[in-house]
């Protein structure tokens, strides 16, 4: 697959201070890309450079295989952490000027900016100032103002901060909605069950250093442990589970559907589940058998532990 | 480029459309034509008061000096005697002068008094001093038997005709006009720096603080934005200067046809009441002097005033403001400015101060100095361009100028850079060094 963004050995440092250590990441053709991250980490520094506020002291950025330059802005829309508006500004007035920063013409700007305040059904807001709006409507303002120019990268840190529940689905929707129609999305944030919604590649970076990246599914199978969820149905629950016990690492958990007895089974690394399931099958019934993928949250909380 | 220029239009909208922008255009042209004329009625009605002074003359030597004049009015008291004098004087006039009956001129000197309720003005004291003052001199002459007329006739006036080794005559008129000329474009230039800087500074602090600034450099460059915002602020404050200039001309000339042309002209105040002949006198000099006012402005330098003018209020307009955009970089609010504020102030100060030792003496070595450093160049420089300058110091001037405000906006621009997406603390001076090298 194509990448929309190469991101090459980059390092930044602020004095002594290492922001980004050799960072590499490659964001995929209309994917949604999970930039992930403890706070400080290094996420926005590394946002910052592809958005060219900064500049990296090495390594190179390519957008679309060519090496990021000043015009590349017209192509990315970013919607910071730290986000805000003119507050005593008209708001159509102000879309217009952020609109015309990012090179589209007055007349063009004001046609798009239109179509989305309608589509949010905001259109009455056009004449209103910030400081009359509330936050949440504010952010609504602020993300039509991203993406309106329609950019081949769209870069959203903390995207869903300060939204209700409604507007934050609103929000995922759209987003999702840019994705189908060609764009490409690094999103950042901490809400870890929207990355295991929304992402299809992630990257980790802790310290300043990138410690895992790719397919989320395919790092959902390399952190699997080899963990079951069994479920049995059977007469003599205390008896099969000290012969569970002995052979397996079992511990007692939740009972499952239709069954009596509920446990988690460990098996060694390497070994597949087929003579689990033979044996569980020779003592009882078996009503439930999953084996247990970690979740991006456990994956997160992992990789950071071990890291550091 | 367009960006830059769609960053100007929005700063000068930004600026123009505020409210207290408005208010302050409007009414700035008002208040003062207003306080113009404050200054004109007080001073009409200054002259208007006469003061009456009693006196009891009891030497019987002094009473034919103290005449009326135009603001004073002499009372002789010398009947009631010195007690009911004073209790008359207190309760009626404004001072009373007391002269005593004594043996020689000698001692009369030493004992005059003067008695009044309040504390009298040192004009009016020091007027009527040397009003006695000649009068015993003139008493003891006559005792010496000196001729008093032949006296008279040799009493001489000496008034210089300046004139410089080209051949330019100049007055005082001519060095008074100087200064004005001087002091009112260093003083503009002053005002401008301090009330646009300090709007520049705050707009940057507003982009800070209402967090638009990352969405912005995200699109522009921050020295873009920088410097749209500084010359949005400056065409906003010329657009200013323009409204006021022009409404309060229109102001005072709508006054001079209601008023007449007394109203704003304080020397027909003061030819009140004189006699005829002395009002012709004082006519013909007043006519003397507009010529000559009028032949001294064709002698001042009037193209490189005007041209020196644009280059020092650009240089340092440029200068001062991008100090003060990285100083708005720098800090979350406006409160945590102050530290940094006084750095930025003190040569302005300075400046103004200097200025005034300039007028002084225009060619010393603090004016020469203080005309080339470029920190102060654009206010003091100014102030002596009128008085003339060698041109080699003005070269000088105009290129520490130029050198200094490409390497103050570059420095500022990198503060600016940093300091923009910095929030919490407010950094220090070390820290601050820092940011030059990130």
């Amino acid at each position: 697959m194509e990448n929309v963004l190469k991101v090459d050995g980059v390092s930044k440092s602020y004095g002594n201070f290492t922001a980004l250590n050799n960072i590499s990441i490659a964001v995929p053709k209309g994917s949604v890309f999970g930039l992930l991250g403890p706070n400080g980490a290094g996420k926005t520094s590394l946002i910052r450079i592809v958005n060219q506020i900064t500049l990296p002291d090495s390594g190179k950025i390519y957008l679309d295989g060519e090496e990021l330059k000043p015009d590349h802005v017209h192509q990315i829309g970013y919607l910071p952490e730290e986000r805000g508006l003119y507050k005593s500004m008209k708001v159509g007035e102000q879309a217009l000027y952020l609109a015309q920063l990012k090179g589209l013409s007055h007349s063009e700007a004001k046609k798009r900016l239109k179509m989305w305040f309608e589509k949010f059904d905001i259109s009455d807001w056009w004449d209103k100032k910030i400081q009359e709006l509330s936050k949440g409507m504010a952010q609504k303002v602020q993300f039509i103002v991203t993406v309106m120019h329609q950019p081949k990268l769209l870069i959203f840190d903390e995207p869903f901060s300060g939204f209700d529940p409604i507007n934050a689905n609103l929000i995922k929707d759209e987003i999702l909605k840019l994705r189908d129609e060609g764009a490409s999305i690094i999103f950042s944030t901490h809400r870890m069950e929207s990355v295991e919604e929304m992402c299809e590649h992630i990257a980790l970076i802790n310290k300043s250093n990138k410690i895992l990246d790719g397919k989320l599914s395919d790092i959902k199978l390399e952190f699997k442990e080899n963990k079951f969820e069994v479920g049995l149905q059977c007469d003599n629950k205390e008896e099969l589970f000290n012969e569970i016990k002995n052979k397996f690492i079992a511990e007692k958990s939740t009972n499952f559907n239709g069954s009596n007895l509920g446990m988690t089974i460990q098996l060694p690394q390497n070994e597949g589940s087929t003579g689990l399931i033979k044996f569980l099958n020779s003592k009882a019934q078996i009503t439930h058998f999953t084996e247990i993928i970690p979740s991006a949250n456990d994956i997160f909380l992992k990789a950071v532990a071990n890291n550091g | 480029m367009d960006k830059l220029k769609l960053i100007i239009k929005r700063e000068f909208l930004a600026k123009v459309k505020n409210k207290s922008f408005i208010i302050l255009t409007l009414l700035s042209p008002v208040l003062m034509v207003g306080l113009i004329m404050l200054i004109v009625f007080l001073n009409q009605k200054n002259s208007e008061d006469i003061k009456t002074i009693a006196y009891v003359d009891n030497s019987g030597l002094m009473a034919s000096v103290l005449k009326d004049t135009e603001h004073t009015k002499y009372l002789d008291l010398h009947a009631l005697g010195l007690e009911e004098a004073k209790a008359k004087t207190n309760e009626f006039y404004y001072g009373l002068i007391y002269i005593p009956k004594v043996d020689s001129l000698q001692q009369l000197e030493k004992n005059i008094s003067f008695y009044s309720k309040e504390s009298p003005s040192l004009s009016l004291v020091s007027s009527i001093e040397s009003k006695l003052e000649k009068r015993i001199q003139n008493l003891r002459l006559e005792a010496m038997n000196f001729d008093l007329e032949l006296l008279k006739s040799a009493e001489t006036n000496v008034d210089f005709i300046t004139e410089n080794f080209e051949g330019k005559k100049s007055s005082k008129i001519g060095s008074i006009l100087k200064m004005a000329a001087g002091g009112g474009f260093g003083y503009l230039i002053f005002m401008f720096i301090i009330i646009y800087g300090t709007s520049v500074m705050r707009s940057v602090i507003e982009e800070k603080t209402s967090r638009i600034i990352e969405v912005i450099i995200s699109s522009v460059k921050p020295f873009q934005l920088m410097l749209g915002k500084i010359f949005g602020n400056a065409l906003a404050g010329v657009l200013q200067f323009v409204i006021w200039m022009i409404s309060a001309g229109f102001l005072l000339f709508i006054i001079t046809l209601i008023f007449g042309p007394e109203a704003t002209n304080m020397n027909g105040v003061q030819g009140v009441g004189v006699s005829t002949e002395m009002a012709n006198q004082v006519q013909e000099t007043a006519n003397n002097d507009l010529q000559l006012v009028l032949a001294e402005m064709k002698n001042l330098p009037i193209m490189t005033l005007f041209f020196s003018f644009i280059i020092y209020f650009v240089g340092g307009y440029l200068i001062y403001s991008s100090i003060y955009a990285a100083i708005g970089a720098a800090v979350d609010s406006e409160t945590d400015t102050q530290q940094f504020m006084m750095p930025v102030l003190m040569p302005l100060m300075i400046a103004i101060y200097v200025g005034f030792s300039v007028i002084e003496n225009p060619h010393g070595p603090i004016a020469v100095g203080f005309s080339i450093f470029p920190l102060t160049s654009p206010i003091v420089m100014l102030m002596r361009i009128p008085f003339g300058v060698p041109w080699w110091q003005l070269v000088v001037s105009m290129v520490l100028l130029i050198i200094t405000f490409l390497g103050m906006v570059w420095f500022a621009a990198k503060i600016y850079r940093v300091g923009i997406l910095m929030y919490g603390k407010k950094p220090s001076y070390k820290e601050l060094y820092k940011w030059l090298k990130y």
